[in-house]
């Protein structure tokens, strides 16, 4: 009787232990989608890189442990925009997904920030430069994490105007990211005092450059500046060195260079470029220790890009507010406005914060590309020159065009 | 107008990459009337052999020009024992899928090792630097492509048209059961012909393998646009294809400098009105 007595009191107290949790638990469930370049002139940069950082991400948060269930899809938007916008839809009405991240190609990026925004999803974008997705097109369901276009302009391109880099040639991307970096490094240069005396735009995906740079050449511009990314900045510069482009007195801006493009150009060729980022393997102990896990399960032992690292970093910061939510409320707007309210810190960007445009602004380092004499590993490729503080190598919220911010 | 002379050159340099590939493609066509669409893989497959050589055996850009065709074409070869054979005599359609396929298979395997950005592969030393032509600074690299690649085609048209071997070749596509009576090997002459075309590809890859990154799909982005260069040279015509590779590649030159936003469209709008005009291509025979 007694014995009866005490079980019954156990299974009492663990049924309202049951119900208490349910009560108390909310929904826990997160799908993530990686939306990416796979298999083209972005994949290195972004592409099945950014999936398995979206995996360390959910693999670091330890929300695994504290009852979360956290999916991961990936998708190829194969630098497509309608492509790209399918998928996102098709990830909100049939696959439930929370959150986009990556998306690099900004004629892309800023189709599916409408998707997004419709679908009141969340969208962190690392690999997309245009600035115009916290500007113009800024959404309250959007995060910016890693870098943009105003942030190049105002580094790699406000640094060449001062050294002198007075006249500029641009060859750019015949797309909205090559539109928008023109853009933005027109406006540094002349506010410097310089100017632009031509350019050419030129189609996504060029293997040939020589008639561009001859165009380049002759116009006798200073600078010569590459609004472009990927293969195309790579073959821009490898054959700018092949016609004698540089040795003739004329400055090559690379206004975006990636990590996995200096180790495709060769050292030979690449080395005293001077460029941005954001983030850099072999910054600090923390940055090394990621990357080392990383590289390891990468398919070539690749260390992470800026934008591979940023999927990471602002993951786990979305999921720092899910986690200062209590659950996974399905709503964007209310995540990112958590998101924006908690400031940003994590082991490979360092403190920042999220502007209420939706920019996360942190440290810009400015690097230049090592000599072959003064590389020691594989990856051992950019020395540091200098940094540049996020409030000052982002756009300043006055000058931002972005309509939430004229509440 | 000093601008102009330099496109005219530049647009020659890639000319002779679209007639070094349209040749090996026409021969193909012309002689095993398969449309190659493996052709591009084949010559991205040349330009990484011409890479591991170097990295992996220490051989260097000279050795590779020779070697590197004749590993490719062994390869081609066997795909042309083991596969290609069995599709004799049945719609070009299904030689057309057969080798596209094969080219997504080559790519998609490069591309699972070696990323999409490419290796780098640098200029061999005694061709580095470049001359002052007086309306552009000409890189004695491209210089060495265009004169290599004309020897190169010139050769094989001379081959395919003016001796024996050739007119046997000829004679082979014409009618088979006959030159076979006359106690010439018509299959192994057609595998090594597919050969010769698929060693041609690989040559152009080489070559390119130090202007371009050493990429898997180098091969993807080319060859579009070499076939429209066939379509309007004419299919199975080997002058045509030559004669065509370098002019649409001045044209192309002269679209990067007058309208660059085109410059990756004006091939194919020609190739529509030549169609239009005259549909079995330039030069070509009516079928």
């Amino acid at each position: 009787m007694k014995n009866r007595f005490i079980a019954s009191l156990l299974l009492g107290t663990a049924l309202s232990f049951a119900a208490g949790s349910i009560a108390s638990a909310g929904d826990k469930t997160v799908k993530i989608g990686a939306l990416s370049d796979q298999s083209g002139l972005y994949s290195d940069l972004g592409g099945p890189g950014s999936t398995l950082a979206t995996q360390m991400a959910i693999e670091d948060s330890g929300l695994a442990g504290k009852g979360w269930k956290i999916d991961v899809i990936s998708g190829d938007h194969q630098n497509k925009p309608d492509i790209g916008t399918s998928i996102a839809r098709q990830w909100f009405d049939v696959d439930k997904v929370d959150i986009i991240v990556d998306v690099p190609n900004s004629g892309v990026a800023l189709a599916v920030n409408n998707v997004v925004k419709e679908k009141n999803g969340v969208y962190i974008n690392s690999g997309a430069a245009t600035s115009d997705l916290t500007n113009a097109q800024c959404s309250p369901n959007t995060v910016h994490w890693t870098y943009d276009t105003y942030m190049l302009a105002h580094t790699t391109g406000q640094a060449l105007v001062k050294a002198g880099g007075t006249s500029w040639f641009f060859l750019t991307a015949d797309y909205a990211f090559g539109a928008a970096l023109e853009r933005d490094t027109t406006a540094v240069v002349t506010a410097n005092g310089g100017k632009v005396i031509g350019g050419v735009k030129h189609p996504l995906n060029t293997s040939d450059f020589s008639s561009f740079l001859l165009q380049a050449q002759s116009s006798g511009a200073k600078v010569i500046g590459l609004a472009n990314a990927g293969g195309d900045t790579t073959n821009s510069i490898k054959q700018a060195a092949e016609f004698g482009i540089t040795k003739g007195g004329q400055k090559l801006a690379a206004l975006l260079l990636f990590l996995t493009d200096v180790k495709s150009i060769g050292l030979d060729i690449a080395q005293g470029l001077n460029f941005t980022e954001t983030f850099y393997w072999d910054m600090n102990d923390q940055t090394r220790a990621f990357s080392e896990r990383f590289a390891k399960r990468m398919k070539n032992g690749a260390p992470p890009t800026m934008v591979q690292a940023g999927v990471y970093a602002g993951l786990l910061h979305y999921f720092k507010a899910l986690e200062a939510l209590g659950e996974n409320p399905h709503d964007g707007v209310k995540i990112v406005e958590k998101m924006k309210s908690i400031p940003t810190e994590d082991a490979l960007f360092g403190k920042g914060e999220i502007q209420p445009n939706g920019r996360t602004i942190h440290t810009a380092y400015l690097f230049e590309v090592k000599k072959p004499s003064e590389s020691k590993a594989p990856w051992d490729l950019y020395k540091l020159v200098g940094s540049v503080p996020g409030d000052q190598a982002f756009t300043p919220l006055d000058k931002s065009a972005c309509a939430l911010l004229k509440k | 107008m000093q601008a102009l002379y330099a496109q005219l050159l530049v647009g020659l340099i890639n000319g002779s990459f679209y007639a070094l590939l349209s040749l090996g493609l026409a021969v193909i066509f012309g002689m095993l009337n398969i449309i190659n669409f493996a052709h591009g893989a084949l010559y991205m497959m040349g330009a990484f052999c011409a890479y591991f050589l170097l990295n992996l055996g220490g051989i260097n850009y000279w050795w590779a020009l020779l070697l590197a065709p004749i590993i490719v074409g062994i390869f081609g070869m066997i795909l042309e024992r083991t596969l290609l054979q069995w599709l004799t005599g049945l719609d070009h359609l299904y030689g057309l899928l057969l080798t596209f396929g094969i080219a997504l298979i080559v790519q998609g395997l490069f591309q699972n090792y070696f990323g999409s950005s490419g290796l780098p592969y640098a200029i061999p030393d005694q061709l580095r630097g470049g001359m002052n032509l007086g309306f552009m600074f000409l890189p004695i690299y491209r210089g060495w492509v265009v004169v290599f690649s004309l020897i190169v085609c010139l050769a094989t048209w001379f081959l395919i048209e003016r001796t024996r071997l050739g007119a046997y070749l000829r004679a082979a596509t014409e009618n088979p059961t006959l030159v076979r009576a006359f106690g010439v090997n018509v299959p192994r002459m057609i595998t090594l012909t597919y050969g010769l075309g698929v060693g041609l590809a690989a040559l152009a890859g080489v070559l390119s393998a130090p202007i371009n990154q050493v990429r898997p799909l180098m091969g993807a982005d080319l060859i579009i646009v070499v076939f429209a260069v066939v379509v309007i040279g004419g299919m199975g015509s080997i002058m045509g294809s030559i004669i065509t590779g370098f002019a649409l590649g001045v044209i192309e030159g002269l679209t990067k400098y007058f309208y660059p936003e085109a410059s990756n469209t004006v091939v194919f709008v020609l190739m529509v009105l030549v169609l239009l005009v005259k549909p079995t291509g330039l030069t070509g025979r009516a079928a």
